[in-house]
């Protein structure tokens, strides 16, 4: 395992790269469809309480599913490749991204909202002008913590033929390739370091700018 | 002073009437209550187009309640409320809205979106009128809806506040951007639920000052609570003061005096 093999390094990177690509459309498709399903799962703006009920449904069964099996079920579903591996990171950031963007809303401050409704304002404006921006910052931070964690889990689709670096990282320990292996975890510990880095240092400063 | 509570429960007498367009608000028998606690008793008033009124009151006499309900930011359980014509108490969600719409409500916390600038607030008010992505922040807002919000943040002495965040601003300046959101509006009736409680004695004055002058130039009709008598006397055409949730007593400013409210807050 000792000294790393760097002879595939620039293939191996270009794998790197290509699973943070997974986990970065992944995590961010992911946010986006997280959004309105949050909305439908809040006590304040589900339009209904069967329809609450049944979106936080979604979104735990989303989350209770490992994302490693979310892999095997797109693979099977749209074959192998980045692909799987993307839509399985979409389900798995609704899965988190969906609860704690519901809680995020159901927590802020109800003085705005209440303003807008004297108003006369529409659901999707008090939402959009009021809850969405008290929400923010709690919501950025959630969306971090997804983009770590998609970073992290894209690493191990690759295993089950899902993209990424995984699949090297499976061929080089199924040829006993172990100093190869040891490159690639190497790389990818970098990768993930330098993503919660990033991550902590953007999430210390929206909490300490307050907001 | 029961005898008079009673009677003047009943109805509040000035400027009271029959169903009329000059009347911008008519309240009739309005009770509220909070599990046992009993916080209006059969409210009776009308308020004049164009006049400022003010409520006083103790503590829990009902005051924000009564507000409230005009808009049924609380809701009623029994009575009727008329604006400008259109019954409140039971109608369908899309003529509450469009009623809430003609009513500028400032509430004792001026209640902006922190995170958003001065401006992206102000244009929250057209909201009443126009709602869509273009209303959500100034960014998107279309150059007519940016000039007008930027002539209300003028209005109130804030045009260079206008890319602020709202946390960034003083109280009295918060509640002046509220003023101007409310204005945005293009209200027929402006409600103020303690405007100025939580501004110092010198903010408080201004903030009362540019609401009232303002509510004027643009023709409005004014109810606010206070605590503060002297803001009732100065600046309120009527005083109508509340007690146990019932009208203890509704008189013309002019004849309002200390007097009056001796028994009010015992």
């Amino acid at each position: 395992m000792f000294p790393p093999d760097i002879s595939r390094l620039p293939v191996i990177l270009l794998r790197l790269l290509e699973t943070f690509q997974m986990a970065l459309a992944g995590t961010f498709i992911g946010i986006i469809l997280s959004l309105p399903i949050a909305v439908l799962a809040t006590r304040d703006f589900s339009p209904h309480p069967v329809v609450r009920f049944l979106t936080k449904g979604l979104v735990s069964f989303c989350r209770t599913i490992p994302d490693l099996i979310w892999a095997l079920i797109f693979v099977v579903a749209v074959g192998l490749g980045p692909f799987a591996g993307t839509l399985a990171i979409i389900v798995d950031t609704i899965g988190f991204c969906g609860r704690f963007f519901a809680e995020a809303m159901e927590d802020v401050e109800k003085g705005p909202q209440e303003a807008l409704t004297a108003l006369g304002a529409s659901r999707t404006d008090i939402i959009a002008s009021a809850v969405v921006p008290g929400a923010m910052p709690a919501m950025i931070a959630t969306g971090l913590f997804s983009l770590e964690k998609a970073t992290r889990g894209s690493v191990v689709l690759g295993i089950v033929g899902a993209g990424g670096i995984g699949v090297e990282l499976q061929v080089a320990l199924d040829l006993f390739n172990y100093a190869q292996a040891a490159t690639i975890i190497f790389v990818i510990f970098v990768l993930v370091l330098a993503v919660e880095q990033v991550g902590s240092a953007l999430r210390a400063r929206i909490l300490v700018s307050g907001k | 002073m029961l005898s008079r509570l009673d009677l003047k429960s009943q109805q509040s007498t000035i400027g009271s009437g029959q169903r009329s367009p000059d009347f911008d608000l008519e309240i009739s028998d309005l009770s509220k209550r909070f599990g046992t606690n009993t916080i209006l008793r059969g409210i009776s008033m009308s308020v004049e187009s164009g006049s400022i009124v003010s409520l006083i009151g103790a503590n829990g006499a009902g005051k924000s309640t009564l507000l409230r309900s005009c808009i049924r930011l609380i809701e009623p359980d029994s009575g009727s409320i008329t604006v400008q014509g259109k019954q409140l108490v039971g109608a369908a969600h899309r003529d509450l809205v469009f009623v809430r719409s003609k009513i500028g409500f400032i509430f004792q916390k001026h209640n902006l979106s922190s995170r958003l600038s001065a401006l992206s607030n102000v244009i929250h008010g057209a909201q009443s009128r126009r709602g869509g992505p273009r209303t959500w922040i100034q960014a998107f807002a279309p150059k007519e809806l940016r000039e007008e919000a930027m002539d209300m943040l003028a209005a109130v002495g804030l045009s260079h506040k206008a890319l602020s965040r709202a946390d960034q601003l003083s109280g009295g300046q918060s509640q002046r951007v509220a003023i101007a959101r409310a204005l945005m509006q293009r209200p027929r009736i402006i409600l103020a639920d303690e405007p100025v409680a939580s501004l110092d004695p010198s903010s408080g004055f201004e903030v009362m000052e540019l609401l009232i002058r303002l509510a004027r130039e643009h023709k409005a009709t004014v109810m606010f609570t206070t605590h503060n008598l002297k803001h009732a006397e100065e600046y309120a055409d009527r005083v109508i003061a509340l007690k146990g949730g019932l009208i203890a007593f509704d008189q013309h400013a002019s004849q309002f005096s200390a007097a009056s409210v001796k028994d009010l807050y015992v």
